[in-house]
């Protein structure tokens, strides 16, 4: 058995930095800060997502912030800041100099959305902000929807990476629009991408690496489900499957069926099938 | 009001705004010095005045002007 797929060194790269693990992680919605921190663990994930918000939080986050911050010690993940919540490029960069203070990274997930219901990108709000954001010298992570050429300026405005939307933010739904994210694939094959949003069981996961994306990062997935350390766990395993089976080289599927055995008549002299 | 509260020998005030709510500080102080009466550590807050960042650096030289909202951001988790 060639096990050249399972043992190579498949990272990818951000800012200089390699990362080995494909699944980036969200902090939000879990049941406890034990569950978090074990979480965090469990997926191996080398990348872990915070916010910011305003206002003295009463009971707070500080025991879900801490488990964040004992579970990156334990295992040298690092923190991606993001801009959620931010419906404006102004606020999103005002937000991400003041995480880039609080943080002490330059990297951040940009999220400028454009409506409350929805949850979507504002790409040109995104644009807007990336472009500022870049000139400041950050690296910018920037959620985005599966547009292509408003994700081609994106690049071009210095974003190493896009990260467009499965579905919608905390949806679930998995990959809903595949041919818009293929597209984005095959037309940007030199540019990083990582699914970002609505992703909800780990065969979305799979799929998306099966379809040559980079990575995937989701939260409500993990965080909400019955056993968030368990579904951790699934999560990883199937971002790893979903990876080597795309550098394995998955099959393009057929319309008629080819018979994988080959068979013959099993009275002599009869026709072959 | 004011004027009686100084007449009586009360430190003027500056009314600004903090995290949407009314509040008054100490006329002349700084949002270094909010901060702190506020029993915040400087590193474990992010400040922004006026919609506007203010650098944790910049915080003593920011004197607070009546009708500045005044913003406090913290860490927490998130997607």
């Amino acid at each position: 058995m060639n096990n050249e797929l399972l043992h190579a060194d498949d990272a990818w790269q951000v800012d200089g930095v390699r990362l080995h693990s494909r699944f980036l992680l969200g902090s939000a919605r879990y049941p406890s800060p034990e569950a978090l921190r074990e979480a965090i663990v469990a997926s191996g994930t080398q990348l872990v997502t915070m916010g910011l918000r305003r206002g003295p939080q009463p009971g707070g986050d500080d025991a879900f912030v801490a488990a964040v911050r004992h579970a990156l010690e334990a295992t040298g993940a690092r923190l991606l800041p993001n801009t959620a919540g931010c419906y404006s490029a102004h606020d999103a960069v005002q937000v991400a100099h003041m995480a880039r203070e609080l943080y002490g990274t330059r990297w951040i997930k940009l999220e400028v959305l454009g409506d409350r219901q929805t949850l979507q990108p504002d790409m040109a709000g995104t644009l807007d902000a990336a472009t500022q954001l870049v000139r400041d010298g950050f690296v910018v992570f920037p959620y985005c929807n599966d547009d292509l050429v408003a994700c081609r300026r994106l690049l071009d405005a210095g974003c190493p990476l896009l990260m467009p939307w499965g579905a919608p933010i905390g949806s679930g739904q998995g990959l809903l629009n595949p041919f818009a994210l293929r597209t984005l694939r095959e037309r940007l094959p030199d540019a990083t991408l990582v699914i970002d949003a609505g992703l909800g069981a780990p065969s979305h996961a799979t799929r998306a690496l099966e379809m040559g994306y980079d990575a995937v990062l989701l939260s409500t997935a993990v965080g909400q489900a019955r056993d968030p350390v368990a579904m951790a766990r699934a999560f990883r395993l199937a971002v790893e499957a979903g990876r080597i089976g795309w550098r394995a080289g998955v099959m393009a599927p057929r319309e008629r069926a080819v018979a994988s055995t080959p068979v013959e008549p099993v009275a002599p002299g009869a026709a072959r099938p | 009001m004011e004027a009686a509260l100084h007449a009586a020998g009360r430190p003027p005030l500056v009314a600004i705004t903090l995290d949407g709510r009314a509040h008054e500080a100490p006329a002349g102080s700084t949002l270094a010095a909010l901060v702190a009466s506020l029993g915040r550590a400087p590193h474990d807050v992010a400040t922004a005045v006026n919609g506007t960042f203010v650098a944790r650096a910049e915080r003593a030289a920011r004197a607070l002007q009546p009708g500045d909202a005044v913003l406090l951001f913290q860490p927490i988790v998130g997607g």
